[in-house]
């Protein structure tokens, strides 16, 4: 454990706290859009671990000089990931936004965006059905 | 939000930049960053902060939900049918090289200016089409309230 | 920076305060992606994250709700799940190379290769843009129509088509 190791890893740990935190909220809070919120947190930080592993020391952003006299001696950073992140991205706004169209009718048929009181409503549903059908089911449900 | 009258000029002079800065994104993209997904981002932006600013029915008389629907699935037939007529030249999927056999270079110039505008029709009008959904349910929450 | 922000998108109950915060969050990811290279994708979520993501998260609270109520008990097995993952993943970065390191396997193969035939195959000055559109077209196909896919998803759930239905049913009544 020298410090050049540690310097060397942080950025990774660093990422690794986010992606908990965001992975917390998702699995601790009750209320839909904080888990949203969560799941984004969750995501940048993923993002941010693929950049990270893209750096090179010294490096800069992958675009040649306009003219496209390339200098053999500039160090680019590797463009790969930035084409799988840049994508991702834009794909991550359109699936979220899936899960919000969800939330929305969630709260149109239920009243509410709490987890525990979802799970209430539908226990109590179940319940009511299971109370109904019961006896034509012979009694097992 | 008819009472902010700074709003509404402020908008009415960042529509028509956003818009420009978007279309130098899109075609600008080979040789700065940019390209078709943030070009598309940001000229749905224009459109959204439009309506944030006017509401919703002026916004649509501007742009309409049917075309905003056609144009998403355009962007993508654009993307597929480029790679269909490279097929067609007798070259692989997605080959842009073909389009020009004697200078494959220039083919590949033309097949990510035309594929990035797929992207680019793609990503704008799915964006407004999701933010036009969202905006016409009525809310629960009033302005006050905030 | 970020963890404290993200720490606070945790204490918050303000669902306002969250949905801002997590703009903040997203800027403040840009500004971490130009320093390590990656304009691109910098551009990327500046648009997307704190312009478009923000507009959304508020649309759907204006439908929803404005606060977040207090959990009923506080259980410790999320917070165990979460320490041991983060633990395992810790454990997991230990033979990982160092940051910014040129020799990493990450940087050896496909990622040269890219960057010394892209000027000689492709000819345009961004790499990024050439790899998206042209090495990696397939991929961007596929992710074209995901996007297109997820807005189709939404316009069913809550785009008014549903109301058109209905109604034709009614009529068939």
């Amino acid at each position: 454990m020298t410090s050049e190791f540690i310097l060397g890893h942080l950025n990774y740990w660093l990422f690794i706290v986010l992606m908990m935190i965001g992975f917390y909220i998702v699995v601790a809070r009750g209320n839909y859009i904080k888990k949203i919120v969560g799941l984004n947190v969750f995501q940048v930080s993923v993002f941010m671990f693929y950049i990270s592993i893209g750096k090179v020391e010294g490096g800069t952003a992958p675009i040649f000089p306009l003219d496209m006299n390339i200098d053999p001696d500039v160090v680019y950073s590797n463009p790969l990931p930035h084409v799988l992140i840049l994508t991702a991205i834009v794909v991550g706004i359109a699936t979220t936004s899936l899960g919000l169209a969800l939330i929305v009718r969630i709260r149109e048929e239920f009243g509410t965006i709490e987890e525990d009181e979802i799970l209430e409503i539908e226990s109590k549903l179940q319940a009511k059905e299971n109370s109904a059908e019961g006896p034509s089911m012979g009694g097992r449900a | 939000m008819r009472h902010h009258l700074l709003l509404r000029v402020i908008t009415k002079l960042l529509v028509g930049p956003i818009i420009l800065f978007a279309l130098y994104v899109q075609f600008h993209g080979d040789y700065s960053p940019g390209g078709g997904f943030q070009a598309g981002v940001i000229f749905a932006v224009a459109f959204i902060l439009f309506g944030i600013v006017f509401g919703l029915t002026k916004v649509k008389q501007v742009f309409p939900p049917w075309i905003v629907h056609k144009l998403a699935a355009l962007g993508v037939l654009i993307y597929a049918g480029t790679g269909i007529y490279s097929l067609m030249l007798g070259s692989t999927f997605l080959n842009y090289g073909a389009f020009t056999p004697a200078h494959p270079e220039h083919g590949q110039h033309w097949g990510i200016l035309i594929v990035e505008l797929g992207v680019g029709i793609t990503v704008a009008a799915v964006m407004v089409a999701i933010y036009y959904a969202f905006a016409a349910r009525p809310p629960v929450i009033n302005d006050e309230e905030w | 920076m970020l963890v404290v922000t993200a720490i606070a998108i945790l204490m918050m109950r303000h669902l306002f305060a969250v949905v801002m915060l997590s703009s903040v969050f997203s800027l403040l990811c840009a500004l971490l992606f130009v320093t390590l290279d990656a304009v691109d994708v910098a551009f990327t979520e500046a648009a997307v994250g704190a312009g478009i993501s923000t507009v959304l998260l508020l649309g759907t609270m204006a439908l929803t709700a404005r606060n977040e109520k207090m959990p009923r008990n506080f259980s410790p097995v999320p917070l165990l799940v979460v320490l041991v993952t983060g633990g395992v993943l810790i454990y997991g970065t230990l033979d990982m190379p160092d940051f910014g390191s040129a020799t990493s396997p990450a940087q050896s193969h496909l990622a040269t290769q890219y960057l010394t035939q892209s000027p000689h195959d492709i000819g345009i000055p961004n790499v990024v843009t050439a790899i998206l559109a042209s090495y990696r077209g397939y991929d961007t196909l596929g992710e074209t129509v995901v996007v297109f896919t997820a807005c189709v998803g939404v316009l069913i759930l809550i785009g008014g088509l549903a109301r058109r239905r209905r109604k034709d049913e009614g009529g068939a009544n």
